[in-house]
């Protein structure tokens, strides 16, 4: 699957099946600082991701 | 995982509430807990104008939305801090989250309005970019609050952001600041009214909020913010929390129940012991000097900064933040 991550703003590859919470434990992405959108939608924490799915993780924390 | 309200397919799990939610479900959380906060510290009249102030960020947007959608009359104000391309793009998603809603937008810029801007104002008095970007932004709401007669100011502060500042304030035990650090202080002495009324919320439902209604809102971290204190403290927060969900509620809202009432008191100046700034006519807690006048910290800062060259913004950027932004442009 395609992972877009932001700030900064940059795009790996993840082969294979994954849930939410595997991946951004993979990544070593906090779950409480992260949202999973597939779509334009959320994908909660145990959410299956596909091999072929295009998602964003997004960051939630801001230090203003 | 299904939502906890209706056990259709859940959209997030928020393990604080040990629940997960459906869109609609969510969004009826995120309601209820600013309703909750609103009623609880008294912020406002059913018949007050307030004055929200939107950085294009989602606490401010989401917070706007939800006071719109709870019937209240709003305005908002959108200071340009002249933060680069930052500062273009955060303005674009306030500018297009009015325009959509048909809401009014104030518009205040730094540059144009007084002169300088925050990399400018940092380099010249030496303060850290988010110490001038910050006494520059309350100067501005309270001054805007006052001329424009809105009843109160109310800001996206969110439960994170509160977490982190008691923590910090509890690290050095500054006491000053602790009894302070309140969802609501009245209007004192020529200063507005403040409100918080994100403060039972998490910035992970803020940003839920923002996505599930089709918000737009700059993801992107402020070039300045990146290493400050404020971030460190939240990601301690978050590792605590991970642990023990809930521990950042149980933190923040415990001290406003059972320690801020003992802080009361030791709060900030009284009314009757600000003066009025012989600049701006704001009033201020600024010592008065030998000659019996009084310049307000925002005078003070803006008078340095305006006689100084300007500073593009990579000039204060951290090693790692340049590294980063370079690494981007680079694709």
């Amino acid at each position: 699957m395609r992972v877009l991550l932001r700030n900064p703003r940059r795009e790996i590859t993840i082969d294979g099946r994954r849930r939410v919470h595997a991946l951004l434990n993979e990544l070593g992405l906090s779950r409480e600082a992260h949202l999973v959108i597939r779509n334009g939608e959320l994908v909660p924490g145990d959410g299956e991701l596909n091999a072929d799915d295009e998602i964003e993780i997004r960051p939630v924390i801001s230090g203003g | 995982m299904k939502c906890r309200t209706c056990r259709n397919p859940a959209i997030i799990d928020l393990p604080r509430h040990n629940a997960n939610f459906c869109a609609e479900h969510l969004l009826q959380l995120c309601r209820r807990q600013v309703e909750k906060a609103i009623h609880d510290h008294q912020m406002f009249e059913p018949t007050d104008h307030l004055l929200v102030a939107v950085s294009g960020g989602k606490d401010s947007l989401a917070v706007w939305d939800i006071l719109r959608e709870l019937g209240y009359r709003t305005t908002g104000l959108y200071i340009a801090l002249g933060i680069g391309e930052y500062s273009h793009e955060s303005q674009t998603f306030a500018e297009d989250f009015a325009a959509r809603r048909g809401l009014p937008l104030v518009i205040e810029s730094l540059r144009d309005d007084h002169g300088f801007d925050v990399p400018t104002a940092a380099r010249a008095t030496g303060r850290v970019p988010c110490s001038a970007c910050g006494m520059s932004k309350r100067h501005i709401f309270d001054r805007v609050a006052r001329d424009g007669g809105y009843d109160a100011v109310v800001t996206g502060h969110n439960l994170d952001d509160e977490a982190a500042v008691l923590f910090g304030n509890a690290l050095r035990w500054d006491v000053e600041y602790l009894a302070r650090q309140l969802p609501l202080l009245p209007a004192r002495g020529g200063f507005p009214r403040k409100a918080k009324p994100l403060v039972r919320l998490t910035e992970r439902e803020t940003a839920a909020w923002c996505i599930v209604r089709g918000i737009d809102y700059i993801v992107d971290e402020c070039p300045m913010a990146a290493g400050n204190k404020h971030l460190a403290y939240k990601q301690a927060l978050n590792l605590i929390e991970e642990e023990s969900p809930g521990a950042k509620a149980t933190y923040y809202l415990g001290f406003l129940e059972r320690m801020a009432p003992l802080l009361s008191g030791s709060s900030a100046r009284r009314a009757d012991e600000l003066a009025s700034c012989v600049r701006c006519g704001s009033p201020t807690g600024a010592e008065v000097a030998t000659d019996g006048s009084t310049v307000c910290a925002f005078c003070r800062l803006s008078e340095k900064a305006r006689g100084h060259e300007p500073v593009p913004v990579e000039m204060l950027m951290s090693k790692s933040a340049r590294r980063a932004a370079a690494k981007e442009a680079r694709g």
